[in-house]
């Protein structure tokens, strides 16, 4: 029952791109879709695949994130909640495949800027070191986010704070560097990080007195996002 | 049968990737946390629908919806193209002859935001956790409202030249100045829907959009300029979701009757 429900939405949630490219294709471009048969197909996969992964995210990736949250923090432990926080921000990271992409191809620009050797082995180490350079600060970043919740900080200040300091190393980077450090903060939540990363704040948020699940629970992923660029830009001002 | 086969291997690849995720969790409530999982068997049934359901969510959309986007990013920045439709060579285009361009990445934006896993996942989160104050469908159409207009303002970035750090300096400014005005229970969610708008749908198609725009257009470098379209779509859905927490602020002040007292509408507010 609850499956068809989310049937029903995941439907709804498809469409407005079925109906983008229809209207492009038949009206700007005037040209048929062909395979119509594949493209339906291929829609009805979609729909279900989204179907299973909201069912999914309720049944599993909610419920452990919200408990593990509970956990931690009934134990009283800031020490394990910041280990758990860091390699769940650094494990997830390391092996996301947008940003394994994204790397590759700063290395070309690196390597055609001739910031770095265009030899194979140094492109690679340049795409590797930018992923880890990532996934430490997504593991950071998560660390100041449940370090806040856990103090009490004020979100905008330190969010604020946050772009002041991009936009001033902005002017000190080098220029190839600036697209894709502003990219690699937002490539790097992915689709299971995300619902469980939102959980763990929310639980932490309504199992410590005093704090709002609203105000303090959000935020983490606002992190995520930003503390990657600060890294990629001072990234790039030391390779230079 | 091809397509069953490649479902498989989309299912198996999405398992490669989320198995490192639930071996840590598993593996930290045992050895630190010390307990079993409560309901551990249900959870496992539910990172089985996960795995399966990205896998089929993506196999769909790699073999269907994804090279019909790229092909259309590719077409419309395509120079026979441009010249059919505004009769000039691309060299003598100015900025407001793409206008297709502005209109596709707007309503691509939009369209494939709405179906972002990830901001669903928040969205719901979002609406449990106001009490259904914030809901999960406005919620959504407020970020993908932002996607697609950051995604048009970037590709106007990429036809123009204009720097990059202009456009994102301006926006944080944009950001600071409502985080000042703006009802506080809507700015730390607002700040995460940048985060979350960009990842599986959404990222493939607007890259392939920036690379072809950079491509197309004489004196931009695909290295150079192809970059930064994703800023652009994490960085405008923070100003619309707080605009739709100010919008829902507003709303609530011109309905709410003259005799009420001020400390009543305070209350009403922290309700959002």
């Amino acid at each position: 029952m609850a499956l068809a429900t989310d049937a029903a939405g995941s439907f709804r949630d498809l469409l407005p791109i079925v109906v983008v490219i229809a209207v492009f294709q038949l009206f700007v471009f005037d040209a048929p879709v062909e395979g119509f048969v594949s493209l339906a197909i291929g829609a009805v996969l979609v729909v279900a695949g989204l179907t299973f992964f909201i069912f999914g995210l309720r049944l599993a990736l909610f419920p452990v994130g919200e408990g593990l949250a509970y956990s931690l923090a009934g134990k009283g432990s800031v020490f394990w909640l910041v280990i758990f926080a860091f390699l769940l921000g650094f494990g997830t990271t390391i092996a996301e495949p947008a940003l394994i992409a994204i790397a590759a191809e700063a290395a070309q620009v690196a390597a055609d800027a001739d910031a770095i050797s265009s030899t194979q082995a140094a492109q690679e180490r340049y795409a590797l070191s930018l992923r880890i350079t990532v996934a430490l600060a997504v593991g950071i970043a998560l660390v100041i986010g449940v370090m806040r919740i856990l103090a009490n900080w004020s979100l905008p200040l330190m969010i604020i704070a946050g772009y002041c300091l991009v936009v001033l190393m902005t002017s000190f980077s080098p220029k190839e560097i600036i697209g894709i450090a502003y990219d690699s903060g937002g490539v790097t939540t992915s689709t299971v990080t995300v619902p469980l990363v939102a959980a763990l704040g929310v639980g932490l948020a309504s199992s410590l007195k005093g704090r709002n699940p609203m105000t303090d629970g959000f935020g983490l992923i606002a992190f995520a996002s930003l503390v990657p660029i600060i890294f990629v830009l001072a990234f790039g001002i030391i390779v230079q | 049968m091809t397509l069953l086969s490649e479902s498989f291997s989309f299912i198996i690849n999405s398992a490669i990737d989320v198995l490192p995720i639930i071996v840590f969790l598993f593996l930290f409530q045992r050895l630190v946390i010390g307990e079993p999982l409560a309901n551990g068997r249900r959870i496992l049934v539910g990172f089985v629908f996960v795995v399966v359901g990205l896998g089929l969510f993506l196999v769909g959309l790699e073999k269907t919806l994804f090279p019909l986007g790229r092909l259309m990013a590719a077409q419309l920045t395509d120079p026979a193209f441009l010249y059919e439709t505004a009769g000039k060579a691309v060299s003598d285009l100015s900025w407001d002859d793409y206008y297709w361009v502005y209109l596709f990445a707007a309503a691509i934006g939009f369209s494939t935001t709405l179906a972002e896993p990830a901001l669903i996942a928040v969205s719901m989160k979002a609406n449990e956790v106001s009490g259904g104050a914030i809901g999960v469908w406005g919620l959504r159409v407020a970020v993908a409202i932002g996607v697609g207009a950051g995604v048009s303002l970037g590709c106007f970035r990429i036809i123009s030249g204009m720097p990059l750090h202009y456009f994102i300096a301006a926006g944080y400014l944009v950001v600071i100045l409502q985080t000042i005005v703006a009802p506080k229970l809507i700015v730390p969610l607002a700040y995460d829907s940048g985060g979350v708008t960009t990842s599986t749908v959404t990222v493939p198609l607007i890259t392939a959009l920036g690379l072809g725009l950079s491509e197309a257009i004489p004196g931009r470098s695909a290295l150079l300029d192809g970059f930064g379209l994703v800023a652009f779509a994490s960085l405008f859905p923070i100003i619309s979701v707080l605009a739709y927490g100010q919008l829902a602020e507003l709303r609530e002040r011109v309905s709410a009757p003259q005799w009420r007292s001020q400390e009543f509408e305070e209350e009403e507010r922290d309700a959002l």
